[in-house]
């Protein structure tokens, strides 16, 4: 999947930074998800599909932990 | 940028905190100050000052940044009420925590509020609105919604999440609605304060005894399991759920109908369809921002905000009701809409304490919206709304009592 600029996007997610808030499981439920024990996000895909990356970018801007990123995909080496 | 210690304090400008002069409005200062002076130093009431940041992305700037503290036992945290003093030793709480002691207690609770998990309650909560709207319907008319719905909801709530047994709903419900209302006399407020106190107490210690499948009985085991036990934090917990949860829903609760109620064009909508609930809920959290003043810190370095220099040990207002009808960042920002789909007001804060049961409060006022309207289609105010008891003077704004019939 590719975004419209071409370049694959990937979420990434700093569990360390994540309070919790769910606002990314509210934005995108297919995207995110929260543990059960301690409510940090996560991830139930690594590249966002091309229809998706609106939300994601929503989900990133919405964080208040600031725990997400929307980061090019590598290419394979 | 010049120097902001030494002549920027605007004479002309009010102590803050600010009345709302509006029921549904923001002080008319916050819009001159986000145009004008978006960091601006204020007078608080004990002749002290604070900066008051009013633009959006400078709110959210300032409650992303680990600079600013919020450790109310600092002595220079920006008091807002005149003679309140610095409390040293209250047992430490989520909301008074800075990192890195806020991310470990933060999730050793939050599981317990997860999308997922507050999905689950949406049916005993369904139990709940559906109960006390029989109770309104019950009621001689014209009946007050703040007594029958707006606080034994969040009330009812509580209790269940706290695991209080049935029998003890009366009790429970009865003292904490005591401890908010206005002609609560101050004797009897205090009373109902201690009563609650020595009830979350030994709730807590029941619960030590033989932890149930609740959240007090999931946070003991927990506790065992870690070797931290902590029967003090727990009821210190247990009331911070109660304090932060109860008031702020009743409030938003008794707003929210009084300002659909007042947008008919709009209730309509929402009647005929149930998928608005949730956007309108979204959009009734941004106009109200109720918990405007919650969101204090004090700075522990020097930190530039909005191009001013905000130096260590000074006091900041990030003011949410004026992030929240910022120009810049909400078309129209006085226009109540509930289709405008904005999800990143900060009613419930920013950054790392941004309220920990907002899934819950959403869940709570989706179902009452969507329930209230729809059994009592003929809902209306029983006075003018310019009648209405509004919490002017409150800390958290809200209705002191909404008169309605049907």
């Amino acid at each position: 999947m590719v975004s419209a600029g071409g370049v694959a996007m990937r979420l990434v997610a700093d569990v360390t930074r994540c309070v919790g808030a769910g606002q990314c499981v509210l934005t995108d439920a297919a995207m995110f998800d929260q543990d059960d024990a301690d409510g940090t996000v996560v991830l139930r895909v690594d590249t966002v599909p091309a229809a998706a990356q609106a939300a994601a970018a929503e989900a990133v801007a919405l964080c208040p932990g600031q725990a997400l990123a929307l980061v090019p995909e590598e290419r394979a080496p | 940028m010049g120097d902001p210690v030494t002549d920027v304090t605007t004479q002309s400008t009010p102590v803050f905190p600010l009345p709302r002069t509006c029921p549904f409005a923001p002080p008319a200062e916050y819009d001159r100050l986000r145009a004008t002076e978006p960091v601006a130093r204020v007078p608080l009431p004990n002749g002290d000052w604070a900066w008051a940041v009013s633009r959006h992305e400078d709110v959210r700037s300032v409650l992303t940044d680990s600079r600013f503290s919020s450790d109310r036992t600092n002595p220079l945290f920006p008091r807002l009420v005149k003679g309140e003093r610095v409390s040293t030793d209250a047992a430490p709480s989520l909301i008074n925590m800075d990192p890195p002691e806020h991310g470990p207690a933060r999730r050793a609770v939050v599981g317990e509020f997860t999308v997922k998990r507050m999905q689950a309650m949406r049916p005993r909560i369904q139990q709940i609105v559906d109960g006390c709207l029989d109770d309104l319907l019950a009621a001689p008319r014209p009946a007050d919604l703040v007594r029958h719905v707006s606080l034994p909801v969040p009330s009812l709530v509580i209790c269940e999440l706290l695991g209080v047994s049935y029998a003890d709903h009366d009790f429970f419900q009865s003292r904490t609605s005591l401890m908010i209302a206005r002609a609560t006399p101050h004797e009897e407020r205090m009373q109902a304060f201690g009563e609650l106190n020595d009830f979350l107490g030994t709730l807590v210690t029941a619960k030590e005894a033989a932890p149930g499948d609740d959240l007090l009985g999931r946070q003991i085991l927990r506790q065992r399991e870690t070797g931290e036990v902590d029967h003090a934090g727990l009821v210190s917990l247990a009331f911070l759920l109660l304090v932060a949860g109860h008031e702020t829903t009743a409030n938003m609760i008794s707003l929210g109908t009084v300002l659909l109620l007042e947008n008919p064009g709009q209730l309509d909508r929402l009647r005929r369809d149930p998928e608005r609930t949730l956007p309108a809920v979204e959009e009734l959290l941004r106009y109200c921002t109720i918990a405007d003043l919650a969101t204090s810190r004090v700075a522990v370095a020097d930190v530039e905000v909005g191009g001013v220099l905000i130096r260590a040990g000074e006091g900041v207002l990030a003011l949410g009701n004026a992030a929240n009808r910022d120009p810049e960042v909400f078309a129209e920002p006085h226009e109540f809409d509930i289709d405008r789909g904005a999800r990143h007001h900060v009613a419930f804060g920013y950054g790392i304490h941004q309220c920990l049961g907002q899934n819950l409060a959403r869940l709570e006022l989706q179902v009452v919206f969507d329930t209230l309207f729809r059994r009592f289609p003929g809902l209306r105010l029983a006075v003018p709304m310019a009648e209405l008891p509004f919490k002017d003077d409150a800390f958290v704004y809200g209705l002191h009592e909404v008169p309605v019939t049907w």
